[in-house]
């Protein structure tokens, strides 16, 4: 009887172990990622933000905030700051991540216009962009850093703000925001 | 059949003894002394409170116990988001001055092993400091120490609630040293390499909000001396 107990006690242990060891605590939903080949080696990307559905949040000192309860705090050294966030889209329009815009005019930076692009089943890029548009509406960009799929990427993030003509007062623009990202890897680059 | 329930019942103690075993794992304490303390390096230190309601806004997938701030935020209900939370906050020097803002995203990680006392978060900061430039901080955290130490004891607790001292790094890697990696992009940052730590201070904390009172530190190795 004390024997089958023991046994017991040891086959509890191992139950517990093996079911810890088996079964993945964390298990995120991934979306298929929708890659095109690029000529001259690397990939394409296309990722989209439907607006204002996909808007999380905007933030800024004098204008209106969204969601409309947000305080924006009374901080002298945030200037012209602007913190946006955003769920980003795929190709299939399926929401795959989050992604934060921020831009202002810095004492030391002068004007900058950055994304970073969170998905939680891949990684995040981050990527700095020219503060002015060209006469399409696009901003190019580098991608400054990547994480986990994107570590070893270098390439450009391009942004086009759809329909900018629908401005609302504030500044905050309503339709579509695309970016476009062309990456390649950094040891295809050196070869 | 009264050995099937003395098997049974041993293996009942078994899982239990295990269970207690994770719980109590001493190789799975805490870290206290930052890798960045003997780097040499000038340090720049921007403090945060991690209550979501002292936070610029805070979003998950809305079924936590810790609600989005403020009301209407949009919550990330999606599959492919709905581990993930994103704090927006405002980051304040070491004298308590406004340094500028950050963006915190935070989402469980695949590589969770609660065997090895890992309760992994793939977290990344997005900063900008309008005085000094922007950078990004990519990060992965264990809040196991933090889970086992705060965040039970409060549910456990018949107050729901937790109360007392507590300081923890959370930062684990990607850096060999435990370090996160960051990557400036303008002004005194532009195309600096380094790397950070992010530690948290906890002094109170709630089962049905999350925590009341508890400090974020991200400390950055800078290439230059910072004012801070």
């Amino acid at each position: 009887m004390l024997k089958t107990f023991i046994l017991g006690v040891a086959s509890g242990v191992v139950i517990a172990a093996g079911l810890l060891y088996l079964v993945p605590a964390v298990d995120q939903h991934r979306e298929a990622s929708l890659v095109s080949v690029q000529a001259n080696g690397g990939n394409t990307e296309s990722f989209h933000v439907n607006l204002p559905h996909d808007r999380i949040m905007f933030g800024a000192a004098d204008k209106d905030a969204i969601p409309a309860s947000l305080q924006w705090p009374r901080a002298e050294v945030l200037g012209d700051t602007q913190v946006e966030l955003f769920k980003i889209r795929n190709r299939n329009d399926v929401v795959v991540g989050v992604a934060s815009r921020i831009s202002g005019t810095g004492t030391a930076s002068g004007p900058v216009l950055e994304w970073a692009l969170h998905l939680p089943a891949r990684g995040t890029l981050y990527a700095n962009l020219q503060p002015q548009p060209d006469d399409a509406g696009r901003r190019s960009g580098r991608l400054r850093a990547g994480t986990r799929e994107f570590a070893a990427m270098t390439g450009s993030v391009n942004e086009r703000l759809v329909r900018p003509d629908t401005a609302q007062d504030g500044g905050v623009f309503e339709g579509r925001i695309e970016l476009v990202t062309a990456l390649v890897g950094l040891s295809e680059r050196s070869e | 059949m009264k050995y099937a329930g003395s098997w049974l019942a041993g293996a009942v103690l078994g899982v239990l003894l295990f269970l207690a075993g994770l719980y109590y794992n001493p190789l799975a304490n805490r870290l206290t002394v930052s890798p960045l303390a003997v780097s040499g390096q000038p340090l720049i230190d921007l403090a945060y409170s991690t209550v979501p309601t002292d936070a610029i806004a805070f979003t998950n997938n809305g079924e936590s116990r810790i609600s989005p701030y403020p009301e209407k935020i949009a919550e990330l209900w999606e599959p492919t988001v709905r581990r993930t939370t994103v704090l927006v906050t405002l980051f304040t020097g070491s004298r308590g001055q406004a340094k500028g803002v950050g963006v915190k995203f935070a989402s469980e990680s695949e590589r969770t092993s609660l065997l090895k006392g890992h309760a992994l978060v793939d977290s990344a900061w997005h900063v900008y400091l309008p005085e000094s430039g922007s950078l990004f901080v990519d990060q992965t955290e264990n809040m196991w120490s933090y889970v086992r130490n705060i965040v039970l004891p409060a549910r456990f607790s018949s107050a729901d609630s937790w109360r007392g001292t507590w300081y923890g790094i959370t930062t684990t890697g990607p850096n060999a040293l435990g370090t996160a990696r960051v990557a400036g992009s303008s002004g005194r940052f532009a195309d600096l390499t380094t790397e950070a730590v992010e530690a948290i201070s906890a002094r109170a904390y709630s089962a049905l909000q999350g925590p009341v009172s508890a400090t974020g530190n991200l400390t950055i190795a800078a290439a230059e001396p910072a004012s801070n």
